[in-house]
């Protein structure tokens, strides 16, 4: 840094001298400590688990890609992209009745959302699998005990499937409602101004201005719902619902390889987990194209302006 | 009022409010507003921040309701239908179709962001008239073209600068070929240097025959195009007139002391 005085005057004629910086960082022997400790302790876990003969390894190993394994996986899909699907449809429809200016539908709304908030999840299940214990028949028809055009036995309709799937999907769009409230609650009031100045109905509005700029805010909350979902697919073992963990129920109350039968759910459940959790990360990077254009608003300054001529 | 209905269009003027009274809460913010716009005329409103000349321009495409008065556009009654010397409210259809011929222009653009400047200009007349999409984005070039954005049709607002994010605003509007203007301090929100590019837009508009209504603090703008400048203080019409001959002989103290402050 000699030459600090001469750069003021701007006149220089020798080049700038190369000051490289390779300086000697502070020892610290406490993190060499704590990364000691981390990795002895891992390395000693591993070795409890791997040697532990309770563990049965060739048992894991065998029943990993076993039939009924595999037949309770699909299940487990199913029922989270179905739940996930319905889900998200009465998320959207509580939401926009939230917004509605009539009292009613925003009563209607908020009755869904407290209700199925604020019960167990488990309860439920069981609930929607025993509604037949509440209403014996379904039927369309007139109201209000009228004559009846179709009528199904609640026995014959609700298997442990469409029990969980109802319990699963009306359950998840009542935090869905929350999750698309708020996105559409995120989008400037400007916006909706300027498409109703343009003469948009409000199905208009809310369809081609509120909610596709609504979803920004919206999908990251629904892939952390989505990956939680997979998981809470197990509750479903309560009703017997024939997913990835009723099935690994079912096989080690034959063999008696419980522990053995959790850890083959366990490493399905976080396979699945991590699909989806890669598949979040690439439709997040999809949806952040505003930031995008806020990074190249950000180069465009550091350009001359290109003026636009009248 | 009833004199309205028996004149003839051709001296209908396209704007006439009438007592409009305005409340939000308990505070009432338009007093009793009566101003005719005539056909092709540029009215310029002005008034400190607060005097409710933005909520007078709101009330006119019904973003905001009225307590009391009438507003008609082009002979229309705006937000309601009279039929047995009773008003009836107009369904969403019939204030969405008396929107269509008056066009916004809002002091923060309020472009939509997901879509391009071109997308933004062709959304409208494709959406609400239902225009194919070739023709709407052959005129939506015309109007980028006539406000010097034609170079600029697939950037997205936030690539643009303010200037031409209301240029882009201003073309949205004339799509829906609007009888009616309306701006909202359009140039407030913007940098000094790009607050000309926009008034020359505004200003070709008004040479084109465009009836409009300006609420701004551009005194200069005013004076130039104004054919008539309308002083707002407390919810009241404090003094209107020629903008050359109010401006250089401001009759009111009020209005003084406000061109001492902006000019």
């Amino acid at each position: 840094m000699t030459g600090v005085p001469e750069a003021a005057t701007g006149t220089r004629t020798a080049p700038e001298p190369h000051l490289p910086i390779d300086a000697i960082r502070p020892p610290r022997p406490g993190r060499w400590v704590a990364a000691a400790v981390a990795v002895l302790a891992m390395v000693w876990l591993l070795y409890t688990i791997i040697v532990n003969e309770n563990l049965h390894w060739d048992v894991i190993a065998e029943y990993l890609t076993d039939g009924r394994i595999l037949g309770g996986l699909w299940v487990t899909i199913q029922l989270t992209v179905l739940s996930m699907v319905i889900g998200l449809a009465l998320g959207i429809l509580a939401a926009v009745m939230q917004l509605s200016g009539s009292p009613v539908l925003r009563a209607a709304s908020g009755l869904y959302t407290w209700f199925f908030r604020g019960t167990p999840l488990l309860v439920q299940l069981i609930f929607w699998f025993n509604i037949g214990l509440v209403f014996p028949s379904f039927g369309i028809g007139v109201p209000f005990d009228g004559p009846k055009l179709i009528e199904w036995q609640a026995n014959e309709l609700i298997t442990p499937f469409t029990a969980a799937l109802l319990g699963l999907a009306i359950n998840e769009g009542a935090y869905m409602a929350e999750i698309v409230r708020a996105g559409i609650r995120s989008v400037d009031p400007g916006q909706r101004e300027a498409a109703e100045a343009l003469g948009m109905t409000h199905r208009q509005v809310l369809r081609r201005v509120v909610l596709p700029q609504a979803m920004r805010v919206i999908i990251p909350p629904t892939g952390n719902q989505f990956i939680s979902m997979l998981k809470t697919t197990s509750m479903v073992s309560v009703i017997a619902g024939a997913e990835l963990l009723t099935v690994s129920q079912r096989i080690y109350l034959g063999n008696f390889e419980v522990i053995a039968m959790l850890i083959v759910a366990s490493v399905w459940y976080i396979v699945l987990t991590t699909i989806a959790s890669v598949g979040q990360h690439f439709i997040e990077k999809r949806f952040e194209r505003g930031h995008h254009a806020l990074r190249t608003r950000v180069r465009r300054n550091l350009r001359p302006f290109g003026k636009g001529s009248v | 009022m009833a004199a309205a209905v028996t004149e003839s269009a051709s001296a209908r003027p396209m704007v006439r409010i009438r007592s409009v009274r305005k409340c939000f809460g308990p505070v009432e913010v338009l007093k009793g507003i009566s101003l005719d716009v005539p056909v092709g005329g540029v009215v310029c409103v002005v008034g400190p921040s607060g005097s409710g000349k933005s909520t007078l321009l709101r009330c006119v495409n019904r973003l905001e309701t009225i307590d009391s008065g009438r507003i008609w556009v082009d002979g229309d009654l705006i937000g309601y239908a009279e039929k047995d010397e009773r008003l009836h409210h107009l369904r969403p259809s019939q204030l969405c179709a008396q929107r269509q011929d008056i066009g916004m222009v809002f002091q923060r653009f309020h472009l939509f962001p997901h879509r391009t400047a071109l997308e933004n200009v062709m959304e409208g007349p494709v959406v609400v008239k239902g225009v194919p999409k070739a023709a709407a984005r052959r005129r939506a070039m015309e109007l980028l073209d006539r406000v010097g954005l034609s170079g600029r049709a697939g950037h997205y607002p936030s690539q643009l600068s303010g200037g031409q994010q209301q240029r882009v605003a201003i073309a949205r509007s004339l799509a829906m070929d609007p009888k009616l203007m309306l701006f909202d301090e359009p140039t407030s929100a913007l940098d000094p240097e790009l607050v000309q590019e926009v008034l020359a837009v505004m200003r070709d508009l008004a040479a084109s025959g465009m009836t409009m209504m300006v609420v701004t603090h551009e005194m200069g703008f005013a004076r130039e195009v104004g054919d008539n400048l309308v002083f707002i203080d407390g919810g009241v019409i404090v003094e209107q007139g020629d903008p050359r001959q109010v401006l250089a002989n401001p009759a009111n103290d009020r209005f003084r002391a406000f061109l001492g402050q902006v000019l």
